[in-house]
């Protein structure tokens, strides 16, 4: 199932480190910078980039230059696409159990199989 | 209309859909057990689904592909968790694009001649999105985590 590009494992795999939901609630709040996020973290700078990376991918975040800052600012939209997930596998079992019965009232005993 | 309910459970994050057919139990069950039946209903009409592998039994595999409407194919599968032939089957089910999913059916012929059958779809434990709805509430994000709350369920009080 794939939503507007991003694939929602990538997003789920994205949200499975405590690191990057903790950069994704914040910057869903207020943009940060790549150098602000590093100091938040016992972590270097490249490590802290890296899962800016993998949130970027993810579109869980965006990301901008101004002069010499990155700005990460957090996406709703797509934190609302994984919470849609459930929905749209209603929707999906809806439509298979619909043509499940339509099999059904065809044939309402099938034998074995041919 | 083929589903009769569908109740979502936030909490336990499951969805159960139940419909009931006019056929027997046995009846239901070919339409999972031969692969060709499985084929007509499993993807829809714009994807329809090839089943490559089929072994309906504990440890098996069921392996197949939808083809788009322009020959795209993606590929999908069930590793099988537990079969009582006719009464009901446990899957893992796997997806291109989504985690993976526990589906659970449950076959029950009722009296009067029909048959009901239920479907627990349990979405994968995502500790890492209650957390994320859990530390959205402290910090008074409700605007985003409103709609996955109502989804994957509310995060313990307190």
């Amino acid at each position: 199932m794939v939503v507007d590009e991003v694939e929602l494992d990538d997003v789920f795999h994205a949200l499975a480190d405590g690191t990057r939901r903790d950069i994704v609630v914040r910057t869903l709040r207020d943009e940060y910078s790549v150098s602000a996020l590093s100091r938040l973290y016992p972590m270097t700078f490249a490590a802290v980039q890296k899962h800016v990376a993998v949130l970027e991918r993810a579109a869980l975040v965006t990301k901008r230059r101004s002069g010499r800052e990155q700005l990460v600012t957090g996406n709703v939209d797509t934190v609302r696409r994984a919470a849609r997930l459930l929905d749209q596998l209603e929707l999906v079992w809806r439509d298979r159990l619909d043509r499940f019965g339509a099999i059904l009232a065809e044939d309402p005993s099938p034998g074995d199989p041919a | 209309m083929t589903v009769t309910s569908v109740h979502k459970d936030p909490e336990a994050r499951t969805m159960t859909l139940t419909a009931e057919f006019a056929a027997t139990a046995a009846g239901v069950w070919q339409l999972w057990a031969d692969p060709r039946r499985l084929e007509r209903w499993w993807g829809p009409p714009t994807h329809p689904a090839t089943v490559v592998e089929h072994d309906l039994r504990p440890g098996g595999k069921v392996s197949y592909f939808v083809t788009g409407p322009d020959g795209e194919r993606s590929p999908g599968w069930w590793r099988v968790l537990a079969v009582t032939a006719p009464y009901g089957l446990e899957f893992e089910l796997g997806d291109p694009g989504i985690p993976a999913l526990l589906v659970r059916v449950g076959i029950e012929e009722r009296p009067g001649g029909t048959t009901r059958m239920v479907i627990v779809t349990t979405f994968p434990t995502t500790g890492a999105m209650d957390q994320l709805i859990g530390m959205g509430y402290e910090q008074g994000l409700t605007a985003a985590v409103d709609q996955i709350t109502d989804v994957l369920g509310r995060p313990a009080a307190g």
